[in-house]
């Protein structure tokens, strides 16, 4: 027998090769594609906004791990590069940089680290970063720059609207739909990508490719998206329904703003959505409810991240309600 | 559609590395180490002496009590001490030690008798010589097989379900028996319905074992009374509970049994043990035994007789090979880890299990992602990241609240954790603290 211990553990003596750092490094793979659109949508100020998210994000977790609450350092863990690549697809491409590093401060210092690191913090740490930006500086945060002929200049100051933002306009001076739709993109530009808005949610069918890859990597099932979109769908469907010239049909919506990326990407996140399907089913619907009722009726445009950060808060709540059927509760069976 | 159960459950590598090796017999060991206590419940106590002289099958240890079981000499010889060793458990158990006597043929001789196919014995008689015959669950279990059959007159029962599952990666004992012992199986399945007085039984087996599957299959066909299903592969199908929902959609309740819904369920090698012991008069003395590993020389499938020290296996198949970290008794998913070789076979062992470095180590445990993946293979419905979280922080009045007790022990929640927490470890202590709690109680 070799000179090496034999080990004496507890059963089970075998791993699947899950690991949650494989887990994580899927999830940066899946958001590849959008990456390369917004690269060619924004050009170099894609590519700049990213890189300085992440970086600071990495940074961040790795100064107030080491220096303030001297841990174990979990930057490779793959979660913060994660939270930076998100938090700059929830941001406009022309953004001063330092607003960035002080959204990935509030993202990784207030929503991660605080509440005790990866798994123990109930807010998507991008979204907190977003809003907090969101809601102080107001005005950078909603500059769309469109969509750049020489994608490799630095650009600034030329802006657009979100299409979300043009109907929101338009319904408010008392536009009717088909007056507003002759300023927006077509359906086929939104899915590819040609429009005003954040980094990351450019193309729908980037993101939706990236989401089909965690799916069937089975990072994420189905269930949170699926829910979500088409909670989404019914409810703008009705008022589209209802009133075809004060709202916008329900691929508008789906395939405008945050909607694809908020779906795959953002309510998905594994530790701040709920761990049963069910409870997942329950979520989604929260967060689209909540989402059509903002865009419709709210003063902000967008509603997604708000909409989710609510529904992260119940996450606790819907894990204690929401339980897996035990086996055996009921009788199903009856002896013949 | 393959039948199986609908919640849970995972399909870690198969690595049935001796699905087509022939059971080999071994000839007797110098010495045999017979532990007193190799079934669930009451040990049995030891009724021989030092130096007594004692016969091969003679009974060396009455059952304790109605939960308990008869051991029998597994060869002919003198026994030398009672002792106490450390069994597959971990614990030191009393035990008897024989030396084979060399020179009796009894020891030597190749048991392969004809087969026979009457019945003739009377329902009670069957329980009862079941009972006297020492056997038990031999698919790991080790619960005494009288006690499943003694059913009280008021209990309905229509279904006996044989389990052929061997859902364990590497283990192929059963599997071996069912091939090549496939006729003695069946009878032995008569026997068990004539005992129970029911007319139906299902051999549920899963589809990696597809010639096992046509064998029954071929020879079921005069007998219309015993189904043949065949089972997706999908762990942890052998678990009674499991088996009983996956071929008869019943679903026995919490804390119940299969007999709530009206089953009996029974392994193969227990089955196989059955037919010797009702057709040819002999108590269970040996069983298969799988020794197997990835870099063994020549894994192989054996028919040991009880007390052999895993020693002697191990040489058997080339030695412990270099590099090796861990020895378990067992399958992989549910199996224990040995100290060292020398503990013996016994009732219980389906198979050993020689894992090398880079299978054996763990990764180290992060934080929990909460990513619901232990939840969703939990095959009874439970939150192992939640019960192994209460049991961290000793809250086991909650987590019985949520049902720890009902934890089968699968091990397909750690299994599964891309966090790598040690989830079955916490939930096993917190249910020993729990049953503890629950015993003063009462
Ligand atoms: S599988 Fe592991 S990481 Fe995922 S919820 Fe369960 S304990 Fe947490
Ligand atoms: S909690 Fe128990 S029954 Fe559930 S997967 Fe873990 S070991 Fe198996």
């Amino acid at each position: 027998m070799s000179d090496q211990p034999i080990i004496v553990s507890a059963s089970p003596h075998v791993h699947s090769d899950r690991t949650s750092q494989k887990l994580m490094y899927d999830v940066v793979i899946a958001l590849i594609p959008a990456f390369l659109v917004s690269l060619y949508v924004f050009g170099i100020n894609a590519m700049i906004a990213t890189a300085a998210a992440v970086i600071s994000c990495l940074l961040f977790e790795y100064l107030i791990q080491k220096y303030l609450m001297k841990t174990e350092v979990t930057i490779g863990d793959g979660s913060a590069l994660i939270t930076g690549i998100l938090l700059a697809f929830n941001l406009p491409a022309g953004i001063p940089i330092w607003m960035i590093v002080m959204g990935s401060l509030v993202a990784i210092g207030v929503a991660k680290l605080s509440f005790g690191g990866l798994g123990f913090n109930i807010f998507n740490p991008a979204l907190v970063g977003r809003v907090f930006l969101l809601i102080s500086f107001p005005v950078q945060m909603t500059l769309w720059p469109t969509a750049v002929e020489n994608n490799t200049t630095v650009v600034d100051a030329v802006t657009g609207a979100t299409t979300l933002g043009l109907i929101k306009e338009g319904v408010q001076f008392g536009e009717t739909m088909t007056e507003i739709s002759a300023q927006l993109p077509s359906n086929m530009d939104m899915l590819l990508g040609i429009t005003g808005g954040s980094l990351g949610e450019m193309s729908a069918l980037a993101l939706i490719l990236g989401g089909l890859f965690l799916i069937i990597r089975k990072v994420i099932t189905w269930h949170i998206p699926v829910t979500l979109l088409v909670t989404m769908a019914v409810l703008t469907g009705i008022f589209w329904w209802i009133d075809p010239e004060h709202y916008a049909s329900p691929l508008i919506h789906l395939l405008s703003g945050g909607a694809i990326l908020g779906a795959f990407f953002m309510a998905t996140d594994l530790v701040t959505s709920p761990v049963t399907k069910k409870g997942m089913v329950v979520f989604a619907i929260g967060i689209g409810i909540l989402t059509v009722v903002i865009r419709l009726f709210g003063s902000y445009p967008e509603g997604i991240s708000f909409a989710i950060l609510i529904m992260n808060a119940f996450v606790p709540l819907i894990n204690t309600y929401f339980k897996p059927r035990r086996f055996g509760s009921k009788i199903k069976a009856k002896i013949v | 559609m393959l039948k199986t159960f609908p919640k849970g459950g995972v399909h870690p590598p198969e690595n049935k590395l001796t699905s087509t090796k022939t059971i080999k017999r071994l000839p007797a060991p110098k010495v045999v180490y017979v532990p007193i206590s190799q079934h669930i419940g009451i040990p049995a106590e030891i009724i021989v002496d030092r130096k007594d002289k004692v016969e091969i099958g003679q009974v060396i240890a009455r059952s304790g009590g109605f939960v308990s079981s008869n051991i029998h000499a597994p060869v002919a010889g003198t026994v030398t001490k009672l002792d106490m060793i450390i069994d597959t458990s971990g614990y030191k158990k009393q035990c008897i030690v024989i030396r084979t006597d060399a020179k009796n043929e009894s020891n030597f001789e190749e048991i392969d008798f004809p087969l026979k196919k009457e019945i003739t014995l009377q329902p009670e008689e069957i329980v009862q010589r079941i009972s006297d015959f020492g056997i038990v669950g031999l698919g790991g279990a080790t619960f005494p097989s009288h006690v499943k059959l003694n059913i009280k007159e008021d209990r309905k029962l229509d279904c006996l379900i044989i389990n052929g599952v061997e859902c364990e990666p590497y283990l192929t004992a059963d599997h071996r028996l069912m091939l090549e012992k496939t006729k003695e199986i069946l009878v032995g399945i008569q026997i068990l319905m004539h005992a129970l007085r029911v007319d139906r039984a299902i051999i549920g087996i899963e589809n990696n074992k597809k010639d096992a599957i046509e064998a029954f299959k071929t020879l079921s066909v005069q007998e219309p009374r015993i189904q043949v299903a065949a089972l997706k592969v999908k762990y942890p199908q052998g678990g009674e509970k499991q088996l009983v929902r996956a071929l008869l959609n019943r679903e026995v309740p919490k804390n119940g049994l299969p007999l709530d819904v009206g089953v009996v369920v029974h392994n193969v090698g227990t089955v196989y043990a059955i037919y010797q012991a009702i057709q040819h008069n002999r108590p269970l003395m040996e069983r298969v035994v799988t020794v197997t590993g990835k870099k063994l020389e020549k894994p192989s499938n054996f028919w040991v007789k009880i007390g052999t020290p895993i020693k002697d296996l191990v040489e058997e198949v080339g030695g412990i090979p270099e590099g090796t970290r861990k020895i378990v008794s067992g399958g992989p998913m549910m199996g224990k880890a040995l100290k060292s070789t020398d503990v013996p076979v016994t009732k219980g062992t389906s198979g050993i299990l020689v894992i090398s470095e880079d299978e054996a180590s763990r990764g180290e445990p992060k934080n929990c992602i909460r990513c619901g993946e232990c939840v969703s293979v939990c095959p009874m419905g439970l939150e192992p990241h939640l019960l192994m979280n209460l049991s961290e922080k000793n809250m086991f009045e909650k987590a019985a609240q949520e049902d720890i007790m009902t934890c089968i022990e699968c091990g397909s929640c750690s299994y599964v954790c891309p966090s790598h927490r040690p989830l079955l470890d916490y939930i096993r202590f917190g249910k020993n603290i729990t049953k503890e709690l629950q015993s003063k109680k009462v």
